[in-house]
């Protein structure tokens, strides 16, 4: 089992209240921030740590970072995205619920590094238990100096609050984030100007997921290079990974990148296999907008390599073999899943959640849902997968906001990898209700590679 | 204490609840009082059980905003009871995990429990249900949560969510 940076402690009792948190060696990386080093070295080491966005774009943070226009007399603001609303990505809630310091430290080193003297962490609605742990958590740090006026007697300033959504996927998106951050509907903005330039009321502002802000806490604590050593090739340092769906002991896990996705699934240390002795028929490896692939090609890449859990790896071979690390949003489909009612499920979550701002999106999604329900539910026609792949096609670049590619994504992958079993529902209205195609025919292992038209 | 407004009434908040507002608008810039309306609007929500159009006027006018911005808000968030619910609102995430664990049949037999349709209240004012979609809680599934406080029931079945009903028709008896 690899090194834990953010899980370490994770099962001490009373880890949750700030004493115990403290003599585990928390809140180390803000005296250290704060009395050793300048807003710019804490950039610094974050650039060097090479640390990527954990939320799911794996956009370097220390460059979003450096990106921050600095006006004279203009507030900066740092804003902690936990919207956690990605299907099957449950990291942040637990992070939060049993690690609650490890957030408000990020934060505060954070912050430190932006000049930001007010921040802000937007957490989904539905998450008011964790509201209240990270309330709890600001008031213990206030109370021992490490936030308000005057921290740690450094002479800079902190004030931390945490602000509930209303429900609502897209306002995990940064510039819909911040509209709901202002009070209105959460309409994702047009970028530029970014929210590096103009953010949170106009001024400017850095969005960072919650695992990437506790990840700063390791890395000022170990330093930037020494983080950059764990994991493999640019998938620098630990993700955590939520896996869910119907693996053997779901849960979330902290790796080091680069562990391999066999390993991950089967391996003791982790998912330790497919619950009730089942094979394994498909993965979506980083939250339901990431391609789906069929068991042979997560295990394997085209190339007959072993798939690694690293941005780099998962992503090998493109769309046409490969997919994304997204926010580690791990599902596992066994034999008896049908992925034709997956991604009408998928289908209707995203029609669900469009903001409706983009026609392409908020008309196509519908349409992909319409369609995908009459093939699960046998009134489909053979004409409706190329259907299905034009939609996805019209909405993905044409949207402000990444939710329409997040949407076309699982139905065009699905079509791609599972045309057969589409196909076969089309043919058998009747069985397709009641049984299942997918058992005898992409269940793990399959002897042979081929790559798909992409 | 929760409890349920069946009309469009005119509404008042009680000096406690004004109070949390206050609390709430200090958390912004001078200026920025609007940042404060989805906290607001669970803190109504909370306390009448669902946010009416005249809670939502008094909202607009404590803000110093149009009602407009605030139907716009409420309308846009799925958070947010426009008519009364139950007095417990059973939130059943349907998305992908939770489905492909057992999610429909679980409110399959919700339905039947209790008696209603999604989205109708029981005769007893005590219960309603809502298919929701994905409540992060993944690795759990199924799952369920009931407002105002949020508490999440976690991998359910048939038996858990018969104890879980008694226990709170007990819990609204005593």
């Amino acid at each position: 089992m690899g090194r834990k940076l953010l899980l370490e402690h994770i099962n001490v009792p009373g880890i949750n209240t700030f004493d115990v948190y403290r003599s585990k060696g928390g809140y180390a990386s803000v005296e250290k921030a704060l009395k050793t080093l300048s807003p710019d070295d804490v950039v610094e080491e974050v650039k060097k740590s090479g640390l990527r966005g954990r939320g799911g774009a794996g956009f370097p943070t220390g460059m979003k970072w450096s990106f921050l226009a600095k006006p004279e007399g203009v507030p900066r603001y740092l804003v902690c995205n936990g919207d956690e609303s990605e299907p099957g990505t449950f990291k942040d809630r637990y992070l939060m619920t049993h690690i609650p310091h490890l957030l408000i430290e990020g934060m505060i080193v954070a912050s430190y590094a932006l000049g930001a003297k007010t921040s802000y962490i937007y957490l989904r609605g539905e998450m008011m238990p964790q509201i209240r742990i990270l309330e709890k958590a600001i008031s213990e740090a206030k109370n021992a100096g490490f936030l308000g006026k005057n921290i740690l007697g450094t002479g800079y300033d902190l004030e931390l609050y945490v602000q509930p959504g209303g429900g609502a996927y897209i306002c995990g998106e940064e510039t819909a984030l911040l509209e709901s951050l202002e009070g209105k509907r959460g309409n994702p903005r047009i970028k530029p100007p970014f929210p590096a330039i103009a953010g949170l009321y106009g001024c400017p502002t850095v969005v960072n997921n919650v695992e990437s802000i506790a990840a700063v806490v390791p890395i000022i604590n170990e330093g930037g290079e020494e983080y950059a050593k764990i994991g493999i090739g640019r998938s620098t340092g630990t993700k955590l990974i939520s896996a869910g769906g119907n693996l053997k002991r779901p849960g979330v896990y902290e790796i080091e990148l680069g562990v391999s996705v066999e390993d991950f699934i089967y391996g003791d240390d982790y998912c330790q296999g497919i619950a009730n002795g089942k094979r394994l028929k498909a993965v979506v490896a980083g939250g339901s907008s990431v391609p789906i692939l069929p068991a042979n090609l997560i295990l394997k890449t085209i190339n007959n390599e072993n798939r690694l859990m690293s941005y780099e790896s998962l992503a090998d071979g493109g769309f046409a073999t490969g997919t994304m690390l997204g926010s580690g949003g791990f599902i596992a489909y066994d034999e008896d899943q049908c992925i034709v009612r997956n991604t009408w499920n998928f289908a209707r979550f995203y029609h669900h959640e469009s903001c409706g701002q983009c026609s392409p999106c908020r008309e196509g999604t519908g349409w992909m849902e319409k369609v995908l329900h009459r093939l699960e539910y046998g009134h489909g026609k053979m004409s409706d997968m190329d259907l299905l792949v034009d939609v996805s096609k019209k909405i993905e670049g044409n949207t402000i906001c990444p939710l329409g590619d997040a949407a076309a994504w699982p139905v065009a992958s699905a079509i791609r990898h599972f045309r057969d079993e589409f196909e076969w529902h089309v043919t058998n209205p009747s069985i397709a209700l009641t049984s299942n195609y997918g058992l005898a025919n992409y269940a793990d292992p399959l002897p042979k590679l081929e790559a798909a038209e992409a | 204490m929760l409890s349920v407004q069946n009309t469009d009434a005119p509404v008042t908040f009680s000096p406690e609840l004004l109070g949390k507002f206050a609390d709430v608008v200090s958390r912004y810039p001078e200026g920025k009082q609007k940042s404060a309306l989805l906290p607001i609007l669970h803190l109504v929500q909370a306390e009448l059980g669902w946010v009416s159009a005249p809670a939502m006027d008094k909202v607009a006018e404590y803000l110093k905003i149009e009602p407009i911005e605030v139907y716009e808000v409420a309308t846009f968030y799925t958070m947010y009871f426009l008519k009364p619910q139950g007095k417990y609102m059973l939130e059943v995430c349907r998305t992908g995990p939770c489905e492909i664990v057992g999610a429909t049949p679980i409110m399959e037999h919700i339905e039947k429990t209790l008696g209603v349709k999604e989205g109708d209240v029981t005769p007893d004012g005590l219960f309603s249900w809502r298919g929701v979609e994905c409540l992060a809680a993944c690795g759990y599934g199924p799952v369920l949560q009931i407002g105002p406080e949020y508490t999440f029931y976690e991998n359910l079945t048939n038996e858990s969510v018969d104890k879980l009903i008694s226990d709170l028709k007990g819990k609204a008896n005593n």
